[in-house]
């Protein structure tokens, strides 16, 4: 069985189970490796890529549930915010072993696609998903604010 | 008292070549086979035009430099640290210096700290100094060379900057690029010249990490991203109760799962070999698997805890003795006394341990964030039935390991290679891929501890005894680290109890080594994640007990210890330390020594009405003496104080009946962002050989939040992790 959904722009269609999390048909299937895998039970984030626009845990989605819709991974982001998010991430030199730094740029992305001036609940809220064992979690937060002035800028 | 009570209790280097050499067997130079992204422009440019002076620096004819790297980067910034010293020397240009990771090789790439190639003990940076500063020093007297000679002037007119060598007097200049084939024919010189700390241009300033770039995009290349033509993906299911074995499976309905190829028995339990990890996942599923049980553990940690108590009252060996502290105790004016238990910790790391093996008749190639280069060749190599020097082994990344991928066992390594060789050993690429389940379940835990402290008073309240006995599982023990447990006292027990640095007149302290088939490891910090927390935690009861400030109480026993006094002060200082707080606020102090780095850290904290705990700010002052990559250093700090936090507030592997009762991030919950304090780091100017920052900022933030806690409300806290009542 098939699934056609929209891939970063791309038209695509997936031959795989439908039942097959999306994380691991966007993986194994559509060879794209910047989306983890942390846990599998929508705990920790690592797996988090956007479908219409929304941050979501792709380990728990069935590939059938995205049929028709817009899916954006680490790779094909090009927003104005993500393209802020990441010149922050680099500024603040946020990584440490990186891993779960594809889902947190993702979460902090879409964050900011939809608020421009996130306080610190509001990041609280967005970011609480996403575990980091390194816990670079005091320059996540300051990044997503530089990134936030810098997009109003 | 320290320095000659870490002699006592710490193993010589030598101790630990002798340990490393029984696991490490012979090691000979193997090249790369897999061309990774970063090194098929290597390999591409190995032509006569490179210079590779020694086995750490490679500079191409396009002015490239790599630095190669013996130690894994799993997060702690060892790649970024290991080229900033190099290229310190070299005076490369830091925008052209890439890195590389090193083949398994222990004649070239042995840590000196173990005599084995391998990352811990937060050695990277100590093993560095000399080494790699002369290694780019080398470099740059042949360059300096072959530029003098073309030129002909005087090699003392030359200078060198961001990858050019000047002469002034002709107004010559050349990029080292440019200059590769002639160094490349010139004899290494015995002997350079190193460089005055004065002249350093990228020791001490900040040198953004090599690694954030592909780290913020996507690109970075963990294990779990390597894709091999043909690959598998093959799931284990292991026995649920610790020392259990398989007594027999029936695969028919995992064969029948779509995808599914193979399910193989290995000596660790039965493999599910798919073509996907999902056909894996689903095969593993409904897998049938009877075991054997008989030598497995089957207590429940509650029931191990109260043999931990009992055994506390019983003798125990000393792991240090000074004057006599039990007579000292009991003829005391005053007494103090108080236990602390510590639960099992999983390291937990992000990335779930993974290694992609590909083995024929012949030869073994290994992918994976390896932290143990040289023990996991000579494992995979005996599981293999092959000699060492056909096992190669490419290091990639480590999504985090906090110790768990450094294990004498080489756990994950042996499973991908038995499982390879149980599926017919045919060249098939195969990944093994744990699951955060597998990796909770998985053991190799931070050791349980119970530790009992008793204390004595003079009349003008001043300590003058000093007695802590541990109780609990040895790491060293039962494996080629043994050598290292010496008179029946594993190191790694007894580290900063035995070495505590307060000035005490009588100080015994005893370790009860106990076992049990749960197998254990080194955790980030090792044995000061649970003797710092005891210690500290104590000498603030001390300190209330004799009516003084814990600051100036623990300040006045350091006179001799003037680093660990120093970073005590500093944190105080910053702090604010007797600045007043309000009402169900409070503030708490730590201080420790783990692998010659000293840290000390306060933590504020708010204890509402129902007693939830909100670490609000933790101030951390840290000597690692000179300070290579200051923002790498307070990053450390950063996340070893998040670590640390999140293991106080709700790390515990339990078990019940034997089995291990917590599954995924839902209840083994650790740290996030919400949780997080605000951190200051502030770093002590120093003249002292640089040392390890990746574990020693994990051990005082415990204490300094139990410690802030009973400032805040007058509770002690004696159990690790903190009560349910006081979670935030
Ligand atoms: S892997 Fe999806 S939330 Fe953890
Ligand atoms: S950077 Fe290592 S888990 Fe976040």
């Amino acid at each position: 069985m098939s699934t056609s959904f929209v891939l970063n722009g791309a038209s695509t269609t997936l031959d795989a189970d439908p039942a097959m999390p999306l994380l691991w048909a966007i993986r194994e299937v559509s060879g794209l490796h910047g989306t983890k895998f942390g846990c599998g039970m929508a705990l920790c984030g690592a797996c988090t890529l956007h479908v219409d626009g929304e941050a979501v845990r792709s380990c728990v989605m069935p590939l059938s549930s995205v049929a028709g819709k817009q899916v954006t991974t680490i790779e094909g982001l090009q927003s104005k915010a993500a393209k802020a998010v990441q010149a922050a991430w680099i500024q603040l030199q946020v990584p440490q072993c990186g891993y779960c730094q594809s889902g947190q740029v993702m979460s902090a992305t879409a964050l900011l696609e939809k608020n421009t001036a996130p306080t610190d609940a509001d990041i609280d809220g967005a970011m609480s998903g996403n575990i980091c064992r390194c816990a670079t979690y005091s320059r996540i937060r300051a990044a997503i604010h530089a990134a936030a002035q810098s997009i109003k800028a | 008292m320290t320095r000659t009570s870490l002699a006592a209790v710490r193993p010589t280097r030598r101790e630990f070549l002798q340990a490393a050499g029984s696991v490490t067997t012979m090691a000979l130079t193997i090249g790369f086979e897999w061309l990774g992204p970063s090194r098929r422009a290597a390999a591409a440019g190995a032509s006569p035009a490179v210079f590779a002076p020694n086995a750490f620096l490679r500079i191409g004819a396009d002015g490239s430099v790599t630095v190669i790297a013996k130690h894994v980067e799993m997060g702690q910034g060892a790649y970024t640290g290991i080229a900033t010293v190099l290229a310190e020397e070299l005076d490369a240009d830091w925008a052209h210096v890439r890195v590389e990771s090193a083949p398994a090789n222990v004649k070239l790439y042995a840590n000196s700290a173990f005599g084995m190639q391998g990352t811990g003990g937060s050695s990277a940076m100590a093993n560095s100094w000399s080494q790699l500063r002369e290694a780019g020093a080398k470099g740059r007297a042949m360059l300096l060379t072959a530029a003098a000679k073309d030129w002909k002037v005087p090699v003392t007119e030359l200078t060198t900057e961001k990858g050019v060598v000047f002469h002034a007097g002709s107004k010559r200049k050349a990029g080292y690029g440019s200059l590769t084939a002639k160094a490349a024919a010139l004899p290494v010189p015995d002997k350079v010249t190193l460089k005055d700390p004065k002249d350093f241009k990228l020791i001490g300033r900040h040198v953004p990490r090599v690694d954030v770039p592909a780290k913020v995009d996507g690109t970075a290349v963990f294990t779990l991203d390597v894709a091999l033509p043909g690959m598998l993906v093959a799931l284990l299911k292991r026995p649920p109760l610790f020392g259990a074995t398989v007594k027999s499976f029936d695969p028919t309905a995992a064969s029948a799962v779509p995808g599914v190829v193979k399910v193989v028995q290995v000596p660790h339990g039965v493999a599910v070999v798919a073509r996907s990890f999902w056909a894996a996942k689903q095969g593993r599923d409904a897998l049938v698997v009877d075991w054997d049980d008989t030598h497995a553990e089957k207590r429940s940690s509650s029931e191990m805890m109260n043999e931990y108590r009992h055994l506390a009252e019983q003798p125990a060996l000393s792991a240090r003795k000074v004057g006599d502290a039990v007579p000292a105790i009991k003829n005391a004016a005053h007494t103090v006394s108080a236990s602390y238990e510590f639960p099992y910790l999983a390291h937990a790391p992000m990335e779930p341990l993974d290694a992609v093996v590909k083995l024929t008749a012949t030869s073994c190639e290994i992918w994976a964030g390896d932290q143990f280069q040289t023990v996991d060749q000579a494992n995979a190599a005996k599981t293999a039935g092959l000699d060492p020097q056909h096992v190669s082994i490419n290091t990639l990344y480590a999504g985090g390991s906090f110790g768990r991928r450094a294990n004498v066992g080489s756990d994950y390594i042996v499973e991908a290679v038995s499982i390879a060789k149980a599926y017919g050993a045919d060249g098939t690429p195969i990944k093994l891929q744990w699951t955060r389940e597998d990796d909770i379940h998985g053991g190799l835990y931070r050791p349980m501890y119970f530790h009992k402290l008793e204390a004595g008073l003079n009349e003008k309240k001043e300590l003058i005894a000093w007695r802590h006995v541990i109780v609990g599982q040895s790491i060293m023990a039962g494996g080629p680290f043994e050598v290292m447990v010496k008179n029946g006292i594993d190191p790694t027990s007894v580290e900063g109890a035995a070495t505590i640095a307060y000035e005490i007149p009588n100080i015994d302290v005893e370790l009860s080594t106990t076992r049990s088939a749960v197998p254990v490891l080194w955790w980030r910090v090792v044995g000061s994640s649970h003797t710092t927390f005891a210690v500290e935690a104590f000498i603030d009861e001390v300190a209330h007990a004799a009516g003084k400030d814990p600051f100036a109480f623990r300040r006045d026993l350091l006179g001799h210890e003037p680093r660990m006094k120093a970073v005590l002060e500093l944190a105080a200082d910053k702090a604010g330390w007797s600045a007043p707080l309000p009402k169900g606020k409070g503030r708490g102090i730590a201080v420790g020594e783990a692998f010659n780095t000293y840290v000390a850290q306060v933590a504020e904290v708010t204890v509402d009405d129902a007693g939830r705990v909100t670490v609000d700010r933790v101030v951390c002052a840290v000597d690692c003496g000179i300070p290579i990559n200051p923002d790498v250093i307070a990053a450390q700090m950063e996340g070893g104080i998040g670590f640390g936090l999140g293991a106080v507030l709700y790390g515990a592997i339990t078990l019940k009946n034997g089995r291990v009762e917590q599954d995924n991030f839902n209840n083994y919950r650790v740290l996030r962002i919400n949780e997080m304090p605000k951190v200051e780091v502030h770093i002590v100017p120093s003249a002292e050989a640089p040392t390890g920052v990746g574990e020693p900022g994990v051990a005082p933030i415990g204490p300094a939040v139990a410690n802030a806690i009973f400032a805040a409300t007058g509770t002690r806290v004696h159990l690790l992790p903190f009560p349910k009542s006081s979670k935030a």
